[in-house]
C-alpha cells in the first residue's frame, strides 16, 4: 500500500477537489473571455435561471438519498403552474390560496408516490414514471387542454375573470436591493433558503443521518428500528412539495398558466442532482453538490450564451457535463474503494 | 466398489487472505448418496461452486468420469455432466414461463438450434421428462403457479434433462414439508438406483439418515470426517463438522436474578411443538442447533421481525408481542443480527455513525446531531470492546471483519437494554476479537439478559450460562454450562427429533429435570 501512497492521495485529491476546481476554472475563463460575465448582475442572472431546476433538484436529491428516484418532479412542477392559475384565475381566489392549494398537492403526490412504492411495492422509477404520466394528463383536464390566462373563453361560455394577484406576481418578479437596486429576485432568495435547509436536514440532523442509513443499507437500517416506510414516504412528500414550490415560482414569473412550459425540468434538475454526487468527492446524493451541480450547469450556459455558442448547444453541454461528472463519481470512487458496497 | 464419477484431489481456494479450501480429498461414486455437511463457514458452498463452475480453484484437481475436469462456467459444467439444484428454489426455476419451456429451456441455449421455438416439439421433449420423472402437471402450468414441491421437482427436473454423471442438491428440502420431502426423497432413491453420483448438502439429520450412504463432514475448509460403514455414525458426523476443542475461556456460570423474559408454549410454526423457557437477569443463554432449527426464527420472533405461530412472550411479566424492530427496540429487547453485511453495515458509514445508529435520539438536540456527542461515545465504546482502528472516523470499510462485528455488537451496548439478542455474533470473526467480544458480553452482562443465537458449539461453550439445544423448533436439551457432557450435547444436536416430534419421548429429558 505504501507503494502507491503519493498516487492514491493525488486519486483523493482529484476526486475532492477537482470539481469545485473545474468550476472556478470555468467562472475565471468566461470573466476573461465573455466581456460583461464577471459582474454581479451576471451572477444574479445565472442564478436566477438555476433557480427552480435547484430547488426541483433538491427535492430529487432527497428521494435518492434514501434509494429511490422521483421521475415525477418536473410533472408535479407543471401542475402546480397550472393548479395555481386555474385556482386564481378561475376559481378567483388569492395568492395565499393558491399557494397552499399547489403545497397540498405537491405533498399528497408525495404520499401517493411513497405509498405506491412503500406498500404496494411498485418499483420507484415505475411509480413515478406512471405518475409523471397521470399528472401530465391530469393537468390539462380541467382547461381542455388550454393555458389558463385572464380574459379566456371558459367551456360553458363565460370568460374567465380572476387575475394572477400581485402578492403572487410579486413570488416570481420581485427584486430586494442587495448593493444595487433591485438585484436579487425572489426566487433566488427561496433557492438559496431551501438549499441551506435541505443541506442542514440531510446533513445535521438524525433525520437526514437515518435517511442516508436507509439509501445504503435498508435492510440494517430498518433492523436497528428506524421506521423505514416512513422515511422513504416523507422524502417523497419533500421532493413532491419541493416540485410544487418550483411551478409556483414559474408560474409567479410566467404570470399565466402555461400549458407549455416546464418542459425541461425534469432532465434538468435530475442532472443537476446526480451532477452533485461529484461535488467534494461525496459519491453520494447531498444538497450542497445538487446546488453546486445547479449552479455549474448555470455557468456553463450562461458563459456560451455569452460566448455566442448557438442555443441549441445547451443539451449537448449538459449532457457532456453529467456524463463527465458520472465516470467521475462512479469510476473514480470505485478506484478508491473501501467505502462503497457492490 | 461402485465406479468412481467423480474425484477431488487436493482442492485449494483463497479468497484474498481467506483460506477457505485447505486440501480438499474426496470420491463421489456412482449411484451412491453422499451427504455433505458443514456448519457456515466451513468451505461447503465454496467447494460446490467449484464443482459447477462459478469459481477456480487455485489448486488441485477434479477429475470427472476419469477424465480431468475444469469447468470454464456454469454452463460448461452442465455440459460436462455436472448438474446443481442451489438451495433457493426460484434460481433453479424460472417462474414467469411455462412448465414446458422451464423444463426443456437449456436446450434453447445449446449451440445450433434455430431462431424460432417450436411449441409443439418443446412440449413433447417436456412431456418426455415429466413422465421420467414421474410428474403429472399439465406442461403448459405456469410455474409460479405451482407449489414449492413441485417448483423444486420442476429444478431437479431440468436438471435430469441433461442426465447428468453427477448431481449437486444444496439444502433441497429447506423449504419442503414432509410429505414434500418425501417426494424429493423417493426421487433420489430413482436417480441414486440410476447411477447417478449425487452429493446432498444438508444439515438435516432426518434427511440424511432417510438418504445418505456415507457423510462427509467439513470444518474450516478440509474434510474433517467421512463416515461410510453402516450403520452411519450420525454422532460422529456431527462432532467432526463442529469439531470441538477444549476451549481455554472459563466459565463461572451465573444462575441469574428475577425473570426477564419469559416464552410459554411458544410455537415457533405451526406443526412445531411448543418452547418453554426463562431468561433471567444477569445470564447469558447461548441457543445452539443446525441450520434450520429454529435459532434464527426464535431470534427473529423475539425481536419481532416474525410472528409466533402460537404463544406468548412476557417482558418482566407484562405481555410482550413486538410487531416491528421499531417497537422491540422501544421495549428494551435490541439484537445484533447475524451476517452483518447484509443486515448491520452501513457501508457509506464511518465508525462512529455505525455505531451511534440506533441511539441517533440520544446523540441530538432539537433533531439536530451533536457529532462530538457521538464521537465521544464511540470512541469510548471502541476503547471499551477493543477495535482496532485509527479513529472514530474511519469508514467502517477499512476493518477487518472481527473489528467490524465489535461495532456491530458495541453500538447495542450504548444504551442498556433489557434483552440483547446476538444472532451468531462469531461469524466471519477471527478468533482474538471472538474472544473479547464474548468476554466483553459477559462482563456487561449484569442488568440484562443476553441470548445468543449460535451454530457452533464451542462458541455456546465460550460465552453462554447455559445452553439450550434446539432441533427441528423443539428444545432438545438444556445444560448448565459447567462440565457439560459433550456427546450428550452433541446427541441432542443431531437427535432424531422427527422421531419425538411423533410423540416418543426424550432419552433423558434434562429441559424438564432443570424446569
Amino acid at each position: 500500500m505504501n507503494s502507491n501512497d503519493t498516487s492514491r492521495s493525488a486519486l483523493e485529491l482529484a476526486i475532492r477537489y477537482g470539481f469545485i476546481v473545474l468550476l472556478c476554472g470555468l467562472a475565471i475563463f468566461f470573466s476573461i473571455y465573455a466581456s460583461g460575465f464577471a459582474s454581479a448582475r451576471s451572477a444574479v442572472f445565472i442564478f436566477q435561471s438555476v433557480a427552480i431546476t435547484g430547488i426541483l433538484a433538491l427535492g430529487v436529491t432527497c428521494t435518492l438519498v434514501v434509494g429511490g428516484f422521483d421521475l415525477s418532479i418536473g410533472s408535479v412542477a407543471t401542475s402546480a403552474l397550472m393548479l395555481s392559475a386555474y385556482t386564481m384565475v378561475i376559481l378567483e381566489q388569492s395568492a395565499f390560496v393558491a399557494v397552499v392549494v399547489c403545497l397540498a398537492m405537491g405533498a399528497l403526490v408525495g404520499l401517493i408516490n411513497g405509498l405506491l412504492i412503500v406498500k404496494m411495492r411498485v418499483p420507484d422509477l415505475l411509480a413515478t414514471l406512471g405518475m409523471m404520466f397521470l399528472l401530465i394528463g391530469l393537468q390539462r383536464i380541467p382547461t381542455q387542454g388550454n393555458s389558463i390566462a385572464t380574459g379566456m373563453n371558459l367551456p360553458d361560455g363565460s370568460v374567465a375573470e380572476g387575475t394572477f394577484s400581485a402578492a403572487f406576481l410579486w413570488l416570481g418578479r420581485h427584486r430586494f436591493d442587495l448593493f444595487l437596486d433591485r438585484l436579487l429576485p425572489v426566487p433566488v432568495v427561496v433557492f438559496l433558503l431551501i438549499a441551506l435547509i435541505i443541506w442542514l436536514f440531510l446533513g445535521y440532523t438524525r433525520h437526514g443521518r437515518l435517511m442516508y442509513a436507509i439509501g445504503s443499507n435498508e435492510r440494517a437500517a430498518g433492523l436497528v428500528g428506524t421506521n423505514v416506510h416512513r422515511y422513504k414516504i416523507v422524502a417523497y412528500m419533500i421532493s413532491g412539495m419541493l416540485a410544487s414550490v418550483g411551478g409556483i415560482l414559474l408560474a409567479a414569473r410566467l404570470g399565466r398558466g402555461d400549458i407549455a412550459s416546464g418542459n425541461n425540468l425534469l432532465l434538468d434538475s435530475v442532472a443537476a442532482a446526480l451532477i452533485g454526487f461529484a461535488v467534494l468527492g461525496a459519491a453520494r446524493p447531498n444538497a450542497f453538490g445538487t446546488a453546486a451541480g445547479a449552479l455549474f450547469v448555470g455557468i456553463l450556459l450562461q458563459g456560451l450564451t455569452m460566448m455566442n455558442a448557438p442555443y441549441y448547444m445547451q443539451d449537448f453541454v449538459k449532457g457532456a457535463v453529467l456524463v463527465a461528472a458520472l465516470v467521475f463519481t462512479f469510476y473514480l470512487s470505485s478506484r478508491r474503494g473501501g467505502r462503497r458496497t457492490a | 466398489m461402485k465406479d468412481v464419477t467423480c474425484k477431488l484431489n487436493g482442492l485449494e481456494k483463497s479468497f484474498g487472505r481467506n483460506h477457505v479450501l485447505r486440501g480438499i480429498d474426496l470420491e463421489l461414486r456412482a449411484g451412491e448418496v453422499t451427504a455433505l455437511m458443514g456448519a457456515n463457514g466451513a468451505g461447503k458452498s465454496t467447494l460446490v461452486k467449484i464443482l459447477c463452475g462459478y469459481h477456480f480453484a487455485d489448486a488441485g484437481r477434479i477429475e470427472l468420469g476419469g477424465v480431468p475436469y475444469a469447468p470454464a462456467d456454469a454452463a460448461d459444467a452442465i455440459s460436462k455432466g455436472v448438474v446443481t439444484v442451489h438451495q433457493s428454489i426460484d434460481d433453479g426455476v424460472i417462474p414467469d414461463l411455462d412448465v414446458a419451456t422451464n423444463l426443456t429451456l437449456d436446450r434453447l441455449t445449446e449451440p445450433g438450434v434455430g431462431l424460432f421455438v417450436n411449441d409443439r416439439k418443446l412440449r413433447r421433449q417436456a412431456r418426455a421428462v415429466a413422465e421420467s420423472m414421474g410428474l403429472t402437471m399439465d406442461v403448459r402450468t405456469r410455474v409460479a403457479d405451482l407449489d414449492v414441491a413441485d417448483r423444486q421437482m420442476i429444478a431437479i427436473a431440468r436438471a435430469m434433462a441433461r442426465s447428468p454423471k453427477l448431481l449437486i442438491l444444496d439444502e433441497p428440502t429447506s423449504s419442503l414439508s414432509a410429505s414434500e420431502a418425501d417426494r424429493l426423497f423417493n426421487l433420489i432413491d430413482r436417480l441414486r438406483a440410476d447411477g447417478v453420483a449425487i452429493l446432498y448438502i444438508s444439515h438435516r439429520m432426518s434427511d440424511i439418515r432417510r438418504v445418505a450412504d456415507r457423510i462427509v463432514s467439513m470444518r474450516d475448509g478440509a474434510i474433517s470426517g467421512v463416515f461410510d460403514t453402516e450403520p452411519l455414525d450420525y454422532t460422529g458426523a456431527v462432532n467432526a463438522m463442529l469439531g470441538h476443542q477444549m476451549t481455554e475461556v472459563d466459565i463461572d456460570p451465573v444462575a441469574g436474578g428475577e425473570s426477564v423474559l419469559d416464552a410459554r408454549e411458544l410455537r415457533l410454526f405451526k406443526d412445531s411443538p411448543s418452547i418453554n423457557f426463562t431468561a433471567r437477569e444477569g445470564e447469558v443463554i447461548a441457543f445452539t442447533g443446525l441450520l434450520g432449527s429454529g435459532t434464527t426464527e426464535l431470534a427473529e420472533v423475539l425481536f419481532g421481525l416474525a410472528e409466533p405461530a402460537e404463544g406468548v412472550l412476557l417482558l418482566d411479566g407484562k405481555a410482550y408481542r413486538p410487531t416491528s424492530a421499531t417497537e422491540a427496540v422501544a421495549s428494551g429487547v435490541f439484537m445484533s443480527p447475524k451476517d452483518r453485511s447484509v443486515n448491520a453495515v452501513i457501508a457509506d458509514f464511518d465508525i462512529a455513525d455505525n455505531m451511534t445508529l440506533p441511539f441517533l435520539k440520544a446523540f441530538s438536540r432539537f433533531s439536530f446531531l451533536s457529532e462530538r456527542a457521538q464521537r465521544r461515545a464511540s470512541r469510548d465504546m471502541i476503547d471499551r470492546i477493543g477495535v482496532k482502528c485509527q479513529s472514530e472516523r474511519d469508514g467502517i470499510g477499512t476493518l477487518s471483519g472481527g473489528n467490524q462485528q465489535k461495532v456491530m455488537i458495541g453500538r447495542w451496548l450504548l444504551e442498556d437494554a433489557r434483552v440483547l439478542l446476538l444472532d451468531e455474533p462469531f461469524q466471519g470473526v477471527d478468533i482474538g476479537a471472538r474472544r473479547d467480544i464474548g468476554k466483553y458480553i459477559r462482563q456487561t452482562a449484569a442488568g440484562r439478559t443476553t441470548l445468543v443465537f449460535v451454530a457452533e458449539i464451542d462458541e455456546a461453550l465460550e460465552i453462554a450460562d447455559r445452553i439450550i439445544v434446539l432441533n427441528e423448533a423443539m428444545i432438545a436439551g438444556e445444560y448448565v454450562n459447567r462440565d457439560v457432557d459433550l456427546n450428550h450435547l452433541v446427541a441432542a444436536v443431531s437427535g432424531p427429533a422427527r422421531m419425538q416430534a411423533s410423540g416418543q419421548p426424550l432419552p433423558t429429558s434434562p429441559n424438564q429435570a432443570m424446569a
